[in-house]
Order: structure tokens, then sequence, then C-alpha cells
């Protein structure tokens, strides 16, 4: 349910420097390349060759998994077969907790704000946020989120906050590709970025009948 | 020492436009935690005579810029701009109205 | 004291003050660009830069005057608008930075470690490479931007280029076109060009290096790529590095056509 944000143009505008109207454009939008094996191999021998390890961000990053090669190698739209395969693999990996998976949503709040984690500039070990307002609307009192994913308001108060929902949901969290292998989100929990706990916290701000998100 | 500064004078009909860019960290005293740099007067002087004696405060944010406009002028017309900050530093700049 | 009439308007970095003039036609934003870009300091930075273009440094204690930057030694005018590109000297293909980088340790003899100690620099200190890509960027107004396009490996450095835009990779799964390439997305409230859309690649690629106005640093294409694989969660490129090149060259092929506006003023 993506809402087009009504400010686009006047964003553009103000994102863009000079924005010029002329149509100067030369060509067609790029279409993305289609790759092959050994292409992947290229570009991974020159991300080794061209990068270098800084803070917690080490070399192995460049490495590809099986979801990324795929991914990359079907252009984000890999055939059915071979996408229920890997997601299942994806799934069976995702370690759940024993018992309730809703945390403090208060906490879930600060989480889905926080922006840091993972990056080479964060110290290792310090406490991750989620980055989630970057692409997503969660609570209805925060203007200032991204449109790259949909909106979450409502989550719970739709779908419900039962033991499947809250699978779900931390699911979700822990590993979306193991949902929709080729997502655009990040797999939070797979990556090490948030914890057990800071996952049942967003769990929380979605599924909790007291989050502002189902008001 | 004091970071550059430009000044551009240009004629109009019956005025000056002049636009001054002023290199200077205008540091309040909240992001100094209580050791402010900021200008704090800027002066400016037609053919030597002073036309314009401004204040201005840590509300000013880093390297200012200046616009203003004034009535009459001549091609040629020296226009000279300096300014003090609250440390005592000084810089200024004088360019011809073209 | 004389009485003049003054129409005074302090322009303070992230403070803009709205006037209302008689011509309020445009939009804010529109009206707060134009101002911004007016009271840009970005032209304080270019006068460093000529500075520092003209100071002898290093063993050779010689200055960059002599620097060829794609037009001959030491022309500037239309050089920045003319890269990324081929140089036939290193064999290569280079952009600014790069070239500036070729030029400090051959010209001046100064080492690489000594070069790149400090490539990035902040608010109270900017560094040397953003001085001198604000000067001789600034070189390039008005003109089209176009890079090389004809050379095989300038062909080789724009395909690397595409392959990498969309190559997903790192702790987060990303690529450039995660963020960059769906059309009318926005991260929190900033707008996302789609940088393969040479309609919207092509005022940003006009626009770089830039003031940035939030911060009151002057930023350019080297640091612009390296923070994005930041925030990617990617291990940090190389300064210079064939993959840093490739990037801009993929960029400012899909946005060429457009005139250089200068060194931009951004958020």
């Amino acid at each position: 349910m993506n809402r087009r944000p009504t400010m686009k143009r006047t964003l553009l505008l103000a994102s863009g420097g000079a924005f010029l109207l002329a149509a100067c454009a030369s060509g067609p939008v790029s279409e993305r390349p289609k790759v092959t094996s050994g292409d992947l191999d290229q570009v991974t021998a020159v991300l080794k060759r061209d990068f270098k390890e800084r803070g917690q961000a080490k070399m192995d990053r460049v490495n590809l998994d099986e979801v990324q090669r795929t991914c990359n190698l079907h252009k984000d739209n890999p055939p059915a077969s071979v996408a229920q395969r890997l997601e299942q693999a994806q799934l069976k990996a995702i370690p759940f907790p024993e018992g309730s998976l809703i945390g403090n949503w208060k906490a879930g709040e600060k989480i889905a704000q926080g922006g840091r984690g993972a990056m080479w500039s964060d110290k290792p070990g310090a406490a991750a946020g989620g980055s989630c307002y970057n692409c997503h609307q969660i609570s209805p009192k925060e203007g200032n989120h991204g449109t790259i994913g949909p909106s979450l308001l409502g989550f719970g108060k739709t779908r419900g906050s039962g033991p499947d929902m809250q699978r779900y949901a931390y699911g979700k969290i822990y590993n979306a590709k193991a949902y929709s292998l080729c997502s655009h989100m990040p797999r939070l929990g797979h990556s090490g970025t948030l914890t057990p706990q800071q996952i049942k916290d967003l769990v929380a701000l979605l599924l909790d009948p007291a989050s502002p998100v189902n008001q | 020492m004091a970071g550059p500064m430009k000044m551009r004078a240009t004629l109009g009909s019956g005025y000056t436009d002049v636009r001054v860019l002023m290199s200077h960290p205008m540091a309040t005293e909240q992001q100094t935690k209580g050791k402010p740099h900021f200008i704090q007067n800027v002066t400016v002087k037609v053919n030597g005579k002073t036309v314009i004696e401004g204040e201005i405060s840590q509300a000013v944010s880093r390297n200012p810029v200046f616009s203003f406009r004034l009535k009459g002028g001549a091609k040629g017309d020296k226009i000279q701009v300096s300014w003090l900050d609250n440390k005592g530093e000084t810089n200024q700049t004088e360019t011809a109205v073209a | 004291m004389k009485r003049t009439t003054m129409w005074t308007a302090v322009s303070a970095a992230g403070l803009a003050l709205a006037l209302a003039p008689a011509l309020a036609q445009e939009s804010p934003f529109a009206k707060y660009q134009q101002m911004t870009a007016e009271g840009s300091p970005v032209e304080l930075f270019e006068l460093v830069g000529e500075e520092l273009w003209t100071k002898p440094q290093g063993p050779k204690n010689v200055s960059l005057e002599k620097c060829d930057l794609g037009m001959g030694p030491g022309v500037l005018k239309g050089a920045y608008a003319a890269m990324p590109r081929y140089f036939k000297d290193t064999d290569r293909v280079e952009d600014l930075e790069t070239r500036l980088l070729h030029c400090m340790t051959t010209l001046q003899g100064r080492s690489p470690e000594e070069a790149t100690q400090r490539l990035f620099g902040n608010a109270d200190k900017p560094s040397e490479m953003e001085y001198l890509s604000a000067y001789i960027a600034g070189h390039s107004r008005g003109m089209d931007v176009s890079p090389g396009m004809s050379h095989p490996k300038e062909k080789a450095s724009f395909e690397l280029g595409k392959k990498l835009f969309f190559h997903r990779a790192g702790a987060w799964d990303f690529s450039c076109a995660s963020c960059h390439g769906e059309q009318h997305k926005r991260i929190r409230m900033s707008a996302l060009p789609v940088l393969s859309d040479p309609k919207q690649a092509g005022p940003i690629v006009a626009t770089w290096p830039a003031y940035r106005v939030s911060n009151s640093q002057f930023k350019t294409m080297q640091w612009r790529i390296n923070d994005c694989y930041r925030q990617m969660r990617m291990p940090e490129p190389k300064f210079a590095s064939e993959a840093t090149v490739a990037m801009n060259m993929y960029l400012t092929v899909t946005g060429r056509g457009f005139p250089y506006s200068g060194p931009g003023t951004k958020r």
C-alpha cells in the first residue's frame, strides 16, 4: 500500500540542487543488465581488489551468499521453484525464541527510529537500530518516514496479534528473504544487526494493541 | 587567521546590489560549550564613508552571506566591508562597483 | 550617518530568512533553492582552491599549474565537464580526484600516503581535494557534461559501473539500485533520484561537487560514493580505485548533456 508522496515534486526540487527543467537528457533509462555467474565473479573480484576492511565491515561482506547470487542472476525475479526452495531454507534457519514474541513497543519505536548499526563507522558491539523509518511508515505520529517499503499503519489491528502473526512479524524482521527471496528489506537478524530482544520489541511496535501503530 | 572573503557589487538602475561572502565558524556558546566564536560587527563603507554599521549574533550560522542594496552608486565606487568578531579578529575586503 | 535604503538579506546556512519579494510565483522550495544558490559559500572554496593550485608543494617544490586534466597542461576551462576520461600517460580512466592524485605524486613528487592522508575534511577544516575540486569544477560552469565515451577503456569503465550499480552484496544485500532504482521513492524525507534514468541523473551530475548547507561541508564525488557504500553496510572503497571511477563514469555518462552549473549547494 504505497502512498505516493504528494510532496514528490517539491522534494525532488529540494534535494536536486539546481533542478534543470530543460530536456537535455539523452537516452532511455538503463536497463538492469543480465549477468552471468562469471560476471558476478568478475564484480566480486573487483570488489575484493578495490575495497578494504574498515571497522566492523570486513571483506567477507563482498562474498555473495546463495540468496544474493540468485537474486543478482535473476534480476530479483527468480523462477518460483528456485525462490521457494531458498525461502524455505532461509525460514528453517530462523531461530525463533520460545514463548511470546511480543516485547516492549516503546523500546521498539526507538529501535525503529535508530539508523546506526553494522556500518564501519559504528562501534562494534554497540546497540544498533533497525533503520525502519528509512523505508516505512510505522507510527501515525511520525511523518518523517520513507516510502521504499509499504506502510505498516494498523499492522496488528488489521492482522491480529496471535502466535502465527507474531511468528510472521518476527521472521520477516529477522530474515525478510525467507518470505520474499529478493525483497529490498535487509535481514536484520540474519546479518547480526539486531538482537532477539530488539526484534521482539519491533514485533511489539507492530502488534501490541497499545502501540501507536494500532490506534 | 581569518578565512577568505569575497564581494561583488553590481550597479543597477539607481541602486547598487552588493553581496559579500564571509568565512567564519560562527560557533555558538552551546556548540562550543562556552567558548563562542562569532562575528559581532559588520561595517560597510562607500568611498571611505561608513554607510552601514551592523551587529549580528550567534544566531547567524557558519560562512555568512550578507546581501544588501544601496541607493545610488556609480561605476568604480569603492565598497569596503569589514567584520570584527567576539575574539577581536577582523577581516575585510574591497571591491569596485561594476 | 548617511541614510541609505537597505535591502538586507542575511542568508545563514540552514536559517534562510523568507523575504517575500514581489516575484513570489515560484514554489517556496524553488525560492529557497535560488536564495541558497545565490548566497552559497562555494566561491570561497574556489578561492582557496586557487591558492592550493598555485602553491608549490612536495619534494619537487612545484605547484599543480602544469597538471594536465585532459585539455592540456594547466588548462582548466571545461576540464571537469569532460571527466571522467581516459588518460594516455597513465593508461587509465580517471575522474577529477584520481587525476589530482596523479599530479600530486608525479609533478609534485608527493608520496601517495601523504597526498591521501586526509581526503575528506569537515566544516572546520576542509581537505585539499575538496578545495581543489571546487576550484577546478568552477571552470566548467555552463559547459555540457560530456565524459569520455569513445576509448575502449572508457566504455569498459561505464560497463563496470553499470554492473556495480545493480550488484547486490554486503551485510544488508543492497545495491545502488536498492535505493536509486525505483521511481517516486524516498528515504525518510529525502527524494531518491533514479540514477539509471538520464533525466534524473542529469541534474545530479550537473551539481557535484557540492557545498552541503546542513553541515557546512564541501563534498566531492569520491566522498559521495564512499559514503553510500558505508551506509550500504559494505567495506570501504579505496580512493581513486577503478571501481569508484567506474561508478562515477556510469553516473556521469547516464546524466550527460546537461549544462554543468558549477559546484552545487545542497541541503
